[in-house]
């Protein structure tokens, strides 16, 4: 799974982009991994995530299942950390997201001080997580380069498109959702954050950035070129 | 998927919310309908889309009365009013498109939600990738482009022949006859997924080489590759080898996945595995 790798942008389009995940590795240290887990995404909330997810129930903006007609007028953008905490029921990957660096080396410090013995993971520019494991005094163990996209690229849609739906590595926000959320925020048809939240709610794991999406919409919107 | 005729009111919600742009409003029955064989049954729209449980003879009956005065309506742009889509039962091989492309559910063969295994996420504990090596996810088909089976089988022919080994816990791997030529199973060439990753792992002094192979492979298939490479850092927590590699062959080293080395080995039942040697 290399769902936050292969995020469209330059180094600098990421300084408000941190994922920090955690991982229990099969036949290693997956036995008793689930209470560290929740014990992960508890210790992250106190740093003020933008988002906080699993990978099986998603993240902290989900959709609904049974969505009460009057709420099209009054749409919950607000994430929902504790739904997130308290619904790991199974060790798999969870991730918290950062929009600055302070917050992302301030937990990496945290959760090097808990000694949870998980495998952690900082996706970001590789200066940013240089400086995460600077801070926290830790050597990077192994680092996974992306190298972008490749071959018939014809295929793919602009960059502005690609900034926001390159956010799902698993690919379930489209290209589609983002280019139409970009029109309704250019027309002025919805704020960039509530767009930001329509396209949160699709990512299955909840490492979408809607921080830097809202960014790069509102920046997009204003005819800034990115 | 399913899309239930007798619920859908044909909002058009769900035509921007297919990752592979395979759901259309039919102009003859006036009812959104799946392109079947474009379709990666990835649950976007089910898993995605918030659902209402309204009366669809009322809904249309407004839509059409906002149609004929000319209104826009400007429903919620993420939700099914109706809850019109029903999850197919899947059979083989139809059902790899599911395993493939919705990353909720689990690949048997690795256990790991998604279309990959831990690679380098966990080289902490399982020691994957050692000094001195390099391993490559090879994914076709992302960000919403999609893969046919057969363009991946024509990567994994070229990359065996190149004499480098697949990574055994990986789905593509697990789907293969034939592992020393890099066959996959002729039933599912034709089926499309979202993406699908190839792993594999190669001493350091082949990283250009293989990456040339890519590069060459790549012009021949119907879709998008993205590289990732993983290597692991020297004591001091830095790359001095892959890195320049890369930059080498032209690539703007942006983004990467770092693991910090906090993991260890917990589980009572395993025994600590024997450190392999560094690969040349």
């Amino acid at each position: 799974m290399t769902n936050t790798l292969h995020r469209f942008g330059d180094a600098e389009s990421f300084h408000d982009d941190f994922v920090v995940f955690a991982i229990a590795s099969k036949g290693k240290n997956e036995q008793g991994a689930l209470p560290k887990l929740r014990r992960f995404l508890e210790m992250a909330v106190s740093f003020h995530p933008v988002n906080l997810g699993d990978a099986i129930h998603g993240g902290a903006l989900r959709p609904c299942r049974k969505m009460n007609p009057t709420s099209h007028w009054d749409r919950d953008t607000k994430p929902d950390f504790q739904a997130v905490i308290s619904g790991l029921d199974a060790p798999t990957t969870v991730a918290a997201v950062f929009d600055n660096r302070m917050a992302a080396e301030d937990f990496v410090k945290a959760v090097k001080d808990a000694d949870l013995g998980l495998s952690v993971n900082v996706s970001t520019s590789i200066d940013g997580a240089e400086q995460c494991c600077y801070a926290a005094g830790i050597p990077r163990h192994s680092v996974g380069y992306s190298l972008g996209f490749e071959g018939k690229t014809e295929k793919l849609p602009d960059s502005k498109v690609m900034l926001l739906s390159t956010m799902c590595g698993h690919g379930m926000v489209s290209h589609s959702l983002a280019k139409k959320m970009i029109d309704w925020v250019k027309e002025g048809r919805r704020t960039p954050e509530q767009a930001a939240g329509y396209l949160t709610r699709f990512c299955s794991c909840g490492v979408f950035n809607p921080k830097r999406a809202e960014r790069i919409l509102e920046d997009v919107a204003r005819g800034k070129s990115i | 998927m399913k899309i239930n005729p007798d619920k859908c009111v044909a909002c058009g919600n769900c035509t921007y919310v297919c990752p592979m742009g395979a759901i259309y409003i039919d102009p003859v029955i006036y009812r959104a309908t799946i392109n079947r064989d474009e379709c990666v049954e990835c649950y976007a729209c089910y898993n995605g889309l918030s659902q209402e449980h309204l009366n669809p003879t009322f809904v249309r009956t407004v839509r059409k009365m906002f149609q004929m005065m000319r209104i826009r309506f400007d429903p919620e742009p993420d939700v099914c009013p109706t809850a019109a889509f029903e999850p197919d039962e899947l059979t083989w091989p139809r059902v790899v498109r599911r395993a493939f492309s919705d990353p909720r559910v689990p690949h048997e063969s690795t256990g790991v939600h998604g279309r990959g295994t831990e690679e380098v996420k966990t080289n902490d504990v399982s020691g994957r990738v050692q000094v001195g090596e390099v391993g490559f996810t090879i994914e076709f088909g992302r960000p919403g482009v999609g893969v046919r089976f057969r363009d991946i089988q024509q990567m994994c022919w070229a990359l065996a022949k190149a004499d480098v080994r697949f990574e055994k816990k990986n789905p593509v791997t697990s789907l293969m006859t034939d592992v020393a030529k890099g066959d996959i199973r002729e039933d599912i060439l034709e089926e499309k997924v979202l993406s699908a990753i190839v792993e594999i792992k190669v001493p350091v002094a082949r990283t250009e080489e293989i990456i040339r192979l890519v590069w060459e492979v790549e012009k021949q298939l119907e879709t998008v590759v993205a590289l990732g490479v993983g290597t692991r850092c020297d004591e001091h927590g830095e790359d001095h080898v892959v890195g320049p590699i890369l930059e080498k062959l032209g690539y703007q080293l942006d983004r990467a996945k770092t693991n910090i080395g906090l993991g260890r080995i917990t589980n009572t039942a395993e025994p600590k595995p024997v450190q392999e040697p560094a690969a040349v």
